[in-house]
């Protein structure tokens, strides 16, 4: 073991909450059977959305591409196993609204047949430039499995001129129920410890730090064994305490390295890039097997489901065989969460998909949650300030987003905020502090939006009036062009003629008159001339 | 006292001079309040306020012609933004010049359009594609609901559409109204 401990820092407010965490971890991960049908969202992250490449009918591979993103911002959607896509339409996803979005159906032939993955596969991927490990990365569709789902080649690719120092992976996993991370660490921590070496040589970093809550004593033993030593090659497994939200990407870079992370900023600005174990996981496969995002380890938890435990998911399984293959509903299940009980949703239906960002699943029975109590109005006192591990004013925040005035929420740095649910927690009053807050944020995108919609329609207004006003001028240019030439054009013309007519008909006379005297007097030429 | 006097002149006369020059150096060029006016305006070009579009509607209220609440789809929101700008009480919505309603988007029955143009000619921000004798259609993220479009149309072939929501544009509910100081409204007498 090192004899010097790693220095940590304390970052301002969070909770104590209990674990909950062992309900689900007394199992190894079951790898799931292959469903009847997979549904796979052609948007499972923010950014664009995905154009399906196969069609109705087809037959496709475990690990092929059936739709791509075309924008910086996106990744393309694997099928996770193999069979035939049946349908391509909106289905129900995943998501608070409760909406549909565009998915491939795939039903399945049960054989989990691979594509081809050995052109792709870098072994030796020390040799490999950066570019081509991120494109690598890009490719095999990885997002980061922490639960906001962000384009992983996106983080692995530094603005220019910025330099990166540290890249830190997180195992902190603070918020309660949930264990995939543990049970991940536990069972492979060597691809873990592998795909952290190849995000160091992608963002060519000189140190890595994985930190780990201290309540996961086995992921941390489980990872030392697997380095040799506390550390080692230049990467420092941390344990740090366990309070809620330790595993919030600001708040632990401030664990680990005292730094915090600018106001509205990004970890890159100060040189530190944070990723999740299943993420770094998911980049050893893609880069050393060349196989791409299909599957993900989601924890299947809370008294609600009779066999809590983990499982090795494919994408686009339905929720409601998660449940069946964890022994089904207990008799009380009350309410159906994707994510944890601080941060997580509710589901309105079970139909839906697991996505590259399900990382729990909560069925929650009556002892697990109940009512929210009604709300009272606000007394002041200031416990939603000294929670916030943001270092935010929720009271203020909480007034100015009631009162619409989202102006003076921004001013509190509003989007600074990172919906960890501190503040409600310990609310007397019992405020739904965190919907005001997300409410608002999802007004002043709209807002935004709606600004340049406005700002489109009035430059495409003003040119529309540009271009008749030109129309108008060239319309009436033109007509005083045709104008003065039907004035004199013709004019001119005919005299030239006429006289040109004469001319002729005077040569005609002057040559016949020696010839003979009486000449034709119906000269057709003079006949014009004279009209 | 003489002296006083002068000074204060002296005083005077050379601010004045400053501000002159002030004056004619830093002519502010245009009314910056019309553009203040039109960035707040919704920029859906309908005419409903009774100008030909928004801009001239700004000019309007600038020029203490038009009242503030004559937009109906800028709505209430739209209301108290002007009346902060030009320090005035916020007033509800003009019943004559319509009613505040969900954003739509204009749809062409391509089956029936008869490829007139009239209605490529009347929209005010070029939403429309099409050519004479050919099928028209509408650039849905151009379109600004104005329903301009709907009028000359001589097969009736334009339909509005409310603007649908995906998991992009969701917006989270406001959280349901409990006892945090007022009272609910009272809705059971009707």
């Amino acid at each position: 073991m090192v004899d010097h401990p790693h220095k940590l820092w304390r970052f301002h407010g969070g909770l104590h909450l209990e674990a909950h965490k062992d309900i689900s971890t007394g199992e190894p991960v079951h790898i799931m059977r292959v469903p009847r049908h997979v549904v796979l969202p052609l948007r499972q992250h923010i950014g664009e959305a995905a154009e399906p490449q196969v069609s109705i009918g087809e037959r496709v591979d475990k690990g092929q591409v059936i739709a791509r993103g075309s924008g910086y911002i996106s990744s393309p959607v694997h099928a996770s196993t193999s069979g035939t896509v049946v349908a391509i339409e909106d289905r129900l996803a995943p998501h608070p609204s409760g909406l549909s979005v565009p998915s491939i159906v795939i039903e399945t032939d049960g054989r989990d047949h691979w594509a081809d993955c050995s052109r792709t596969a870098m072994p030796d991927y020390a040799g490999v430039e950066p570019a081509v490990i991120r494109s690598r990365v890009r490719e095999a569709g990885i997002v980061g499995l922490g639960g906001a789902a962000f384009p992983t080649a996106v983080k692995l690719n530094p603005r220019p001129g910025q330099q990166i120092d540290t890249v830190i992976l997180n195992g902190a996993e603070c918020e309660p129920y949930i264990t995939c991370d543990d049970m991940l660490m536990r069972e492979q921590p060597a691809e873990i410890l592998e795909g952290l070496r190849i995000i160091r040589h992608a963002l060519q970093a000189r140190r890595c730090l994985i930190g780990i809550e201290d309540n996961k004593p086995e992921a941390y033993q489980a990872l030392c064994k697997a380095l040799g030593d506390e550390e080692a090659d230049g990467i420092r497994i941390v344990q740090v305490p366990t309070i809620y939200p330790a595993g919030g990407e600001k708040q632990l870079i401030k664990v680990l390295t005292g730094q915090e992370v600018p106001s509205q900023g990004l970890p890159s600005d100060i040189g530190i890039v944070c990723q999740n174990v299943g993420t770094a996981a998911s980049i050893y496969r893609a880069v050393v097997h060349g196989q791409p995002m299909v599957s993900r380890v989601v924890t299947v938890t809370g008294n609600g489901v009779r066999r809590p435990r983990n499982l090795e998911v494919l994408l686009g399984t339905p929720i409601r065989e998660l449940i069946a293959d964890c022994g089904g509903y207990s008799q009380d299940p009350q309410r159906l969460i994707m994510g944890g009980p601080m941060m997580g949703f509710a589901l309105h239906t079970d139909e839906v998909p697991a996505v590259k960002g399900t990382n729990c699943i909560l069925v929650a029975d009556s002892d697990e949650v109940s009512e929210p109590r009604p709300a009272m109005p606000c007394i002041r006192c200031g416990a939603c300030t000294e929670a916030c591990p943001a270092n935010l004013l929720p009271q203020q925040l909480y007034w100015h987003a009631r009162s619409k005035d989202f102006d003076k929420a921004q001013d509190y740095s509003l989007f600074d905020c990172i919906e960890c649910g501190c503040c409600a927690y310990v609310c007397p009053s019992n405020l739904p502090l965190v919907q005001y807050y997300r409410f608002a944020k999802t007004e002043i995108w709209k807002q935004e939006r709606d600004r340049q919609k406005a700002d489109l329609a009035r430059q495409r207004y003003e040119l529309r009036l540009e271009r008749k006003e030109r129309e108008e001028r060239e319309k009436a240019e033109r007509h005083a062009r045709k104008k003065s030439a039907v004035k004199q054009a013709p004019d001119s013309d005919k005299k030239q003629q006429i006289e040109a007519a004469r001319e002729r008909a005077r040569q005609r006379k002057a040559a016949r008159a020696p010839e003979s005297e009486g000449g034709e007097e119906d000269d057709p030429e003079h006949k014009a001339g004279t009209g | 006292m003489v002296n006083a006097i002068l000074a204060i002149g002296a005083l005077a006369g050379g601010f004045g001079l400053i501000l002159g020059y002030a004056a004619i150096r830093f002519r502010v060029e245009g009314d910056p309040v019309v553009d203040q006016i039109d960035a707040i305006l919704p920029q859906t070009q309908c005419a409903q306020c009774g100008y030909p579009g928004c801009r001239p509607y700004a000019e309007a209220i600038a020029a203490g012609e038009a009242d503030i609440n004559q937009c109906p789809p800028g709505g209430e929101a739209g209301i108290q933004a002007l009346a902060d700008l030009l320090g005035r009480e916020p007033k509800p919505l003009s019943a004559e010049h319509g009613e505040e309603s969900e954003p739509t988007v204009a749809v062409i029955d391509e089956q029936h359009c008869i490829g007139c143009t009239l209605c490529i000619q009347a929209c005010p921000v070029d939403a429309i594609l099409g050519a004479p004798k050919q099928m028209h259609t509408v650039i849905e993220s151009e379109c600004t609901g104005c329903e301009l479009c709907i009028e000359p149309c001589p097969v009736d072939c334009i339909y509005m559409v409310p603007v649908g929501e995906d998991i992009t544009t969701w917006r989270w509910p406001y959280p349901a109204a409990t006892s945090t100081g007022q009272p609910e409204p009272d809705t059971a007498e009707a």
